[in-house]
């Protein structure tokens, strides 16, 4: 005998869709999938418990469901909103929505440091790819951002602490994969930080993972910091018999070097499987593991979105687009560097531009 | 004088112990509710319509009646004294001199809830009051209004108490369950309401000092007889903690069919404004409800006269009226700079915002920036459209009204004073030795025919 699942009508962006009960706003959007999907910054579905605190995913609930018709006042974080039956809700047809959205991505940006350009998350990061999509190109915030004294995590982990958007998934993760958090948030308000209450290094099997989830450079991999950029590197999925997790996992590649290693994630920029310290920070080369192919790659972030293909290369000059005046501070960088060369146009290269390349050019003026 | 119901034996001597409070009549609500029926009690605090004291007004009847009842698991009544509102002081006063009021309330309200374990979740800074209060359950105990089989009834409760940590944000219900299960204060996501899921994932009522105080009178008196007091649905009295610049600090019990204008100016209350100084402001709810000059606290925008109550209040909705609140009335005299007064409460909240989610954490830390700003005589005529910015995207976005009590304050002052700002910004220099004084806040509003 089967039991039969009750089914839910709920209609996203005037999108309908027939979802199981105790189905979240989130998850239903997501099975429609593309423009309706509501950003997370903090909802983790594999983490019980998280989600509700970032505000980017809040929806305006036009129609509470069948039963009671009425629109609910307040938006809603769709991560933490049940499905009722009926229900209507408006995501990117909503202008309030937009509104506390773009609020919300400005909020999150008012003390984060904008350090992309040096940040090992840059590329893979959700809170850049928000700013893409939401932000406004310049800040309204002329104060000084804030910073937090430095912790030391042990070997394995690097915490910035002045990226950190407060979304607790690290704690969750801590939490529920590991016999003892240490770590957790100290203070409150906007001073509050991650860290372990005293100096202490996270060392549990399946702490590594929080790296995983962390959305922003908040928590780095020490074992692959500054070696490289994610955009760099080649995605690989690859296998081993680990004795304490699935040994399922994605090697970032640069030639035949594996760089690093980070669980696989699925198309939301979720872990798929947990993997353990051993294979994430131990293994690191080629003969660890049984390599299955290239992964296929996940566009979601904005370096890899081809936003700028049809671009057109701007004929004015500098001092053409600012009235005459040439910029002070633009250096011609072979003034300064040896490594490139003007003669090699970069972007004809097949491939990553290694060094190789620039041996073969006479480097002396 | 108005009718007191829970002050009147505040100044008896020695009523903060059992025996003088038992020879004044006390514990005489616990003898007739332990010969009710529990649903019986809740239906008479229903009659009563007594609402919530702790700022929301909700009706606490109602409140009750929505506590799932399911077979095996226990529920328990919170009381929350946390008490850590600016200009509120009420529940200290009560606890502080009549702490049997309390345990009496107490001891019927867990009886008609069921609750056998009830906690006082006190305020952390109110540390000597911890000891009133044990003091006061021990010998509610000795006496056998506690603990097993209260007065042959077969009814068990017993009352802790828990000291806070100092956080403002764990006085709002589900953050004050999360501190008392042991967790960081953080609020929980709403629903489900503590009424289903609270303390350890149980049933839970979470009310405030003054009214579970107030279910002594409603059964000594009758809800019927309650509900006749008061006004509309203001019904009962009201504790409302009066300070700022008036004669006359202080709790004054009150009966909520006085005006606004007696309040401040008649001798039995806060006795008018000292050396001869005018109204220019008051905020007449505890620090988060939004401020009102002078004319608009006198009389609504319709021309009428404004009482004390939760409608006359509200009159208006944040456009031209209030809250009720939790009843800390702040006034404010012609000396006093609005734009100060609206930075202090700033950078309150941006100290108290727990940092759980990201309009409260990040904005209310802006908003004292910026107001900060101003009143250092360097603000631009951009900030005032910028804080009036932010404080719309923190208002209705957080999982707690702790978001919406920042961006209140910031918006009334704005909406009522901003020439006040506009004089800060246009004065960087006067603005740090003068103030803009009384201008026209206290002048007859036009009431449109």
């Amino acid at each position: 005998m089967t039991e039969a699942v009750k089914t839910l009508k709920v209609t996203i962006d005037n999108i309908t869709i027939d979802v199981p009960a105790g189905t979240t706003v989130l998850q239903a959007a997501r099975m429609i999938g593309g423009d309706v999907v509501p950003p997370a910054m903090c909802y983790y579905s594999k983490l019980q418990g998280s989600g509700g605190k970032c505000r980017t995913c809040l929806v305006e609930v036009s129609k509470g469901s069948e039963a009671d018709p009425r629109p609910m006042p307040k938006l809603v974080a769709s991560c933490r909103t049940g499905v009722m039956d009926g229900m209507e809700v408006k995501n990117m047809t909503s202008n309030r929505v937009g509104d506390a959205r773009n609020g919300v991505v400005e909020f999150l940006l008012l003390n984060h440091p904008l350090d992309c350009p040096v940040c090992d998350q840059a590329g893979e990061c959700h809170l850049q790819d928000l700013g893409y999509e939401h932000g406004k190109q310049g800040t309204r915030y002329e104060f000084k951002r804030r910073t937090f004294e430095k912790h030391d995590l042990g070997p394995y982990i690097q915490l910035h602490m002045t990226r950190c958007i407060l979304c607790y998934r690290c704690v969750f993760t801590a939490d529920q994969l590991t016999e003892k958090r240490v770590h957790g948030i100290l203070s409150r308000g906007d001073h509050a930080e991650i860290a372990t209450y005293i100096e202490k290094s996270l060392d549990n099997n399946f702490i590594g993972n929080v790296i995983d989830v962390c959305p922003v450079g908040a928590l780095t991999d020490k074992t692959f910091r500054f070696k490289n950029r994610v955009w760099f590197t080649k995605p690989v999925l690859a296998h081993r018999n680990c004795s304490c997790c699935s040994g399922k996992v994605t090697l970032w590649q640069r030639g035949e070097e594996v760089l690093r290693v980070t669980a696989r994630k699925d198309q939301w920029g979720e872990v798929e499987e947990w993997i353990c310290n051993e294979c994430r920070f131990e293994k690191k080369k080629t003969s660890d593991w049984i390599i299955e192919g290239a992964a296929p790659v996940n566009r979601h972030s904005v370096i890899s979105q081809g936003h700028y293909e049809h671009t057109i290369k701007p004929a004015e000059t500098f001092s053409a687009v600012m009235d005459g005046r040439n910029p002070q501070l633009l250096m011609d960088i072979h003034t300064v560097s040896e490594v490139n060369d003007p003669a090699i146009d970069l972007s004809q290269v097949n491939g990553p531009a290694t060094s190789a390349l620039y041996a073969k050019t006479d480097k002396k003026h | 004088m108005s009718k007191k119901l829970l002050l009147e034996k505040a100044h008896i001597e020695g009523i903060r112990h059992f025996d003088v409070y038992r020879r004044e009549g006390g514990y005489a609500a616990v003898e007739k509710a332990l010969k009710m029926e529990p649903g019986g009690i809740v239906e008479e605090v229903k009659k009563s319509g007594l609402r919530g004291r702790g700022g929301a007004g909700f009706p606490s009847g109602m409140k009750w009646s929505f506590l799932a009842k399911p077979e095996g698991v226990p529920r328990y009544l919170v009381c929350n004294a946390d008490e850590s509102e600016p200009g509120t002081f009420k529940d200290r006063y009560l606890m502080e001199f009549l702490p049997h009021l309390l345990i009496e309330g107490l001891i019927v309200s867990s009886f008609a809830l069921g609750s056998n374990r009830t906690y006082i979740y006190i305020r952390g800074e109110y540390a000597w009051i911890v000891g009133i209060l044990e003091q006061a359950i021990a010998e509610a105990k000795q006496q056998g209004f506690l603990g097993k089989n209260i007065l042959g009834s077969g009814f068990d409760c017993e009352i802790y108490v828990q000291r806070g940590a100092g956080a403002y944000i764990c006085g709002e219900e589900t953050a004050l369950i999360e501190s008392l299960e042991g967790k960081r204060g953080n609020p929980r996501i709403k629903p489900p309401f503590p009424a289903i899921k609270g303390l350890w994932d149980c049933p839970t009522v979470v009310n405030n000092v003054e009214t579970l105080a107030a279910v002594v009178p409603i059964m000594n008196m009758g809800g019927e007889e309650y509900a006749k007091i008061g006004i509309g649905r203001s019904t009962g009295t009201k504790l409302i903690s009066a300070c700022g610049n008036i004669n006359k600090p202080g709790v004054y019990e009150i009966d909520m069919t006085i005006s606004v204008e007696e309040f401040i100016y008649s001798d039995e209350y806060c006795g008018g404004i000292p050396n001869g100084k005018k109204l220019k402001a008051c905020i007449p709810g505890g620090s988060s409800v939004p401020i009102l000059p002078a004319n608009l606290l006198l009389k609504t925008a319709k021309g009428e006269t404004r009482y004390m109550n939760y409608e006359s209040l509200a009159d208006g909705g944040f456009a031209t009226g209030s809250m009720m609140g939790s009843g800390g009335f702040i006034v404010l005299d012609e000396d006093q700079c609005i734009v100060k007064n609206t930075l202090t409460l700033a950078r309150f909240y941006r100290h108290e915002s727990c940092g759980q989610c990201s309009p409260c954490r990040e904005g209310t830390g802006w908003m004292e920036k910026i107001l900060h700003k101003i009143d250092a005589g360097k603000g631009e005529m951009s900030d005032i459209d910028l804080l009036w910015d932010i404080q719309r995207k923190i208002e209705g976005n957080t999982i707690c009204p702790l978001g919406d009590a920042a961006a209140w304050p910031v918006a009334a002052a704005i909406r009522h004073f901003r020439d006040e700002f506009e004089w800060h910004i246009n004065n960087p220099e006067l603005c740090l030795t003068k103030n803009y004084g009384l201008a026209h806040y206290a002048d007859e509003i036009h009431v449109p025919a």
